[in-house]
């Protein structure tokens, strides 16, 4: 007797959000990048669509990273001082479509430059590269309130990804981000329902929902991946069943976790029975987004080249199978 | 799908002739409902009945054991999709193949690497499962090899191999190791299926399509094999993604029992990256054994700690015992940590403490296994239970001083912790990373400890 394959049909579909702005759209990118849209889980293309495929975007900071460990350093270092350059190198060297800048600089015990000079910083940076934004703020609250309505003036049109609104901070974030045409990361911490009532939270003040991208908030392997690789699914089904709320694309902000990781960082002196540290720093970047790709991540931050391109490699095998 | 009490009284003959050894047939079933009663104590059940009762209680996914003694593998027996259903619960086995053509020096250093391949995370200790070894040569050097693996690993036995000969010799040599037969296919079946059931060894039935598998799992089946590891052979990453969902899926959801067995996939990838990453998305996607090449440390680490993640039990995160844990040689002026109860938590912590080789202790405090922020948020590790659990632990009377360090995430409550514990309270850093560095400037102000 034959056995019929069992295939899910879902109602729902992952919303679908676009960031950056081409000429066309009344920005000046020279590509915009197209997240979500899916209406499967991941990568079973026999069961619904899967129009775009994930994308990566480099990480940089607009000031330099004090306490990166050396295997970032070693690729990295050169153009740490020089956030333009940085990008550059992100996207002649290691060929970005899509650029995270963290205003790390902006806060109160690293630098606290003024929302004024981070807007500035923005404008030069959109002038300097072509491909679209994300945009996160330093992570004090009080200080992300000024800057980010700032920068998301200086880069109005250009519909860029702005983070990260959460459920005690999302007012001030969101209506600047609404009024200058950007999008919008809703950050909950490892939690659905607050991930689902900040996307109805932030809709009700007339931020479309297509125009928001949840970071679910991530562990790297080893250091609670499992709680939101869970999470993700998930959420992901509840969107595919038809939760519209529950139906923005994922952001994972993958090199940040990864690289707090002590088997990303530490050298194979200080721990000699765990090997060479190159690949194993690497291998637990590229691995840990593998697996949250397997639970619907759209958008990967990234930091080290390498993993990134060992990422890019394993998202180009997978959407070869893709063939309607 | 197991059945009620009643649902097994209604295939009973209703007689309650108490030949059983109970009063009544209904209680006879309720005792079989609970498995505290066998079947075949009622001498008037039907074969119809029997077979209805074994059908229902074998699970949907069959458990199969490869190899013996301390190192046995058990896989299978999955009853969810997601793992936030419920705990996934036989780790994907992952091992590693040996091709018969390698130089005796090599396959040797080879073993040495691959026995060198455990860890320790979070309490636990990870280590492979199995050793694969493949024909490529004649049967004396594959007989050859398996001897010398063998001889030299208490790893679970993969023997790749289609060439009846060299199988049944390779069975011989290990005898009582339970090795896994890698494989049966429609066309091999009706020349190896003899031996395999003289030996009663688990065997991987293979074939490119599912009907093709459920044919040959049914034949074997037949035959009294019931150990079985299915494979789809060698596929594109998303084929084999999209076969083993459907495994999964078929044998749960419609109860197909010819799929109901674990799926196995070998990797053939020559870049170690690459099929450490393949490897990696049949750990997450429902595979229940993974064979590769690749030998290295970082894959091995890296594969086993997603392993980990991914089978941990959603419902009940890993916990230690709440209580005080004195790391390296402590005296009454180490200087005290607290943490949470949740294993991750406190094996950060712990790991850090000794890199720093400031001798401390770590007060772990219960927060139901939770992590420092979310005991923090759901109010599991606020200054009232810190200070009750810095009592009942006794630190008092194991330090001289009174000083105690909070992680730096919840530097908040330093102050009321101060004034519910009247301790001196030092907020420390925030990532675990921080805490060697922390220590030592302690070490250097040594006012901290005496004050
Ligand atoms: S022996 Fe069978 S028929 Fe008799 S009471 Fe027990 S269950 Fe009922």
């Amino acid at each position: 007797m034959a056995i019929g394959m069992l295939q899910e049909k879902w109602p729902g579909k992952v919303n679908e959000t676009v960031i950056g702005a081409d000429k066309s759209r009344g920005g000046t990118r020279s590509n915009v990048v197209k997240t979500g849209g899916e209406a499967s889980l991941p990568f079973l293309f026999h069961e619904g669509v899967f129009p775009h495929k994930p994308v990566i975007a480099f990480e940089i900071w607009d000031t330099a990273p004090a306490d990166w460990p050396d295997e970032l350093n070693k690729s990295l270092s050169g153009v740490y001082n020089d956030p333009l350059a940085w990008a550059d190198k992100c996207i002649n060297e290691y060929k970005a479509e899509l650029l995270c800048v963290k205003l790390q600089g902006a806060h109160p015990d690293f630098g606290n430059r003024s929302a004024d000079a981070e807007a500035k910083f923005i404008s030069r940076l959109l002038k300097k590269v072509s491909v679209p934004l994300v945009i996160t703020g330093c992570g004090d609250d009080a200080k992300d309130n000024q800057v980010i309505p700032a920068c998301c003036e200086a880069a109005k049109g250009e519909r860029c990804l702005f983070g990260d609104a959460v459920q005690d901070n999302y007012k001030t974030l969101a209506a600047a981000v609404s009024a200058d045409g950007h999008s919008i990361i809703a950050e909950s911490p490892i939690d659905i329902n607050i991930a689902k009532q900040l996307n109805i939270l932030i809709s009700d003040m007339g931020l479309p929902v297509e125009r928001i991208v949840m970071n679910p908030t991530i562990g790297a392997m080893g250091y609670g991946l499992e709680y939101a690789y869970s999470i993700m699914e998930r959420a992901r089904l509840a969107a595919l069943s038809g939760d519209k709320m529950m139906a923005s694309p994922f952001i994972c902000f993958v090199g940040q976790e990864t690289w707090k990781a002590k088997e990303a960082r530490v050298s194979a002196v200080e721990f000699p029975s765990w090997g060479p540290e190159t690949e194993r720093g690497i291998i637990w970047e590229a691995m840990t987004a593998a697996a949250l790709l397997q639970a619907g991540a759209d958008i990967l931050v990234m930091r080290h080249p390498k993993a990134v391109e060992k990422v890019r490699g394993y998202i180009d095998e997978l959407m070869r199978g893709n063939t309607p | 799908m197991a059945l009620s009490g009643l649902d097994i009284y209604k295939l009973l003959p209703k007689t309650n002739c108490r030949e059983c050894g109970f009063p009544t047939c209904l209680a006879f079933a309720m005792q079989l409902a609970k498995k505290a009663a066998a079947v075949d104590k009622c001498p008037y059940v039907t074969e119809e009945a029997k077979a209805a009762l074994e059908s229902a209680g074998r699970p949907p996914v069959r458990l199969v054991s490869i190899g013996s003694g301390e190192r046995k593998l058990d896989i299978g027996n999955e009853t969810v999709m997601f793992r936030h259903e419920e705990k996934f619960r036989n780790p994907c086995g992952i091992g590693f193949i040996i091709d018969d053509g390698m130089a005796d020096p090599e396959i040797k250093k080879t073993l040495r690497r691959i026995h060198e391949l455990t860890f320790e995370r979070v309490g636990q200790k990870l280590s492979v499962d199995l050793i694969a070894i493949r024909q490529n040569s004649d049967k004396k050097r594959f007989c050859d090899v398996v001897k010398m693996v063998s001889g030299n690993t208490a790893c679970g036995l993969v023997l790749m191999t289609g060439d009846k000969e060299a199988l049944q010799d390779a069975l011989e040599l290990t005898k009582g190791r339970k090795p896994l037969v890698y494989r049966l296919t429609a066309e091999n079946v009706s020349s190896l299926v003899e031996t395999v059931k003289r030996y009663r060894v688990p065997v991987v039935a293979a074939s490119v399509t599912l009907d093709g598998l459920s044919v040959l799992t049914a034949e074997l089946d037949k035959q009294g094999i019931t150990e079985i590891v299915l494979d789809t052979g060698m596929k594109p990453l998303v084929e084999k993604i999209w076969d083993m969902t459907q495994i999964r899926r078929l044998a749960l959801k419609k109860s197909a029992r010819s799929l109901g067995y674990p799926a196995l996939a070998v990797i053939d990838k020559t870049d170690r990256f690459e099929e450490c990453m393949e490897a990696a998305t049949y750990i997450l996607k429902y595979g229940g054994i993974v064979l590769l090449k690749g030998t290295e440390i970082w894959q091995a680490l890296s594969l086993l700690t997603l392993r980990q993640n991914i089978y941990s039990d959603p419902q009940k995160p890993l916990q230690i015992e709440p209580k005080i844990y004195p790391v390296g040689a402590v005296t009454d002026s180490s200087p005290a940590l607290v943490t949470t109860n949740f294993s991750l938590s406190y094996y950060t912590v712990l790991s850090e403490v000794e890199a720093s080789k400031v001798p401390a202790y770590i007060l772990s405090v219960d927060t139901e296994g939770m992590s420092v922020l979310t005991a923090w948020a759901a109010e599991k590790f606020t200054p009232a239970q810190i200070s009750a659990s810095m009592k009942k632990s006794g630190l008092e009377n194991m330090v001289a001083h009174r000083n105690l360090i909070i992680p730096g995430y919840v530097a908040v409550i330093s102050g009321e912790l101060e004034d519910a514990s009247g301790w001196k309270i030092t907020v420390g850093p925030k990532e675990a990373s921080g805490i060697p560095s922390f220590l030592k400037n302690l070490y250097n102000k040594p006012e901290f400890v005496n004050s």
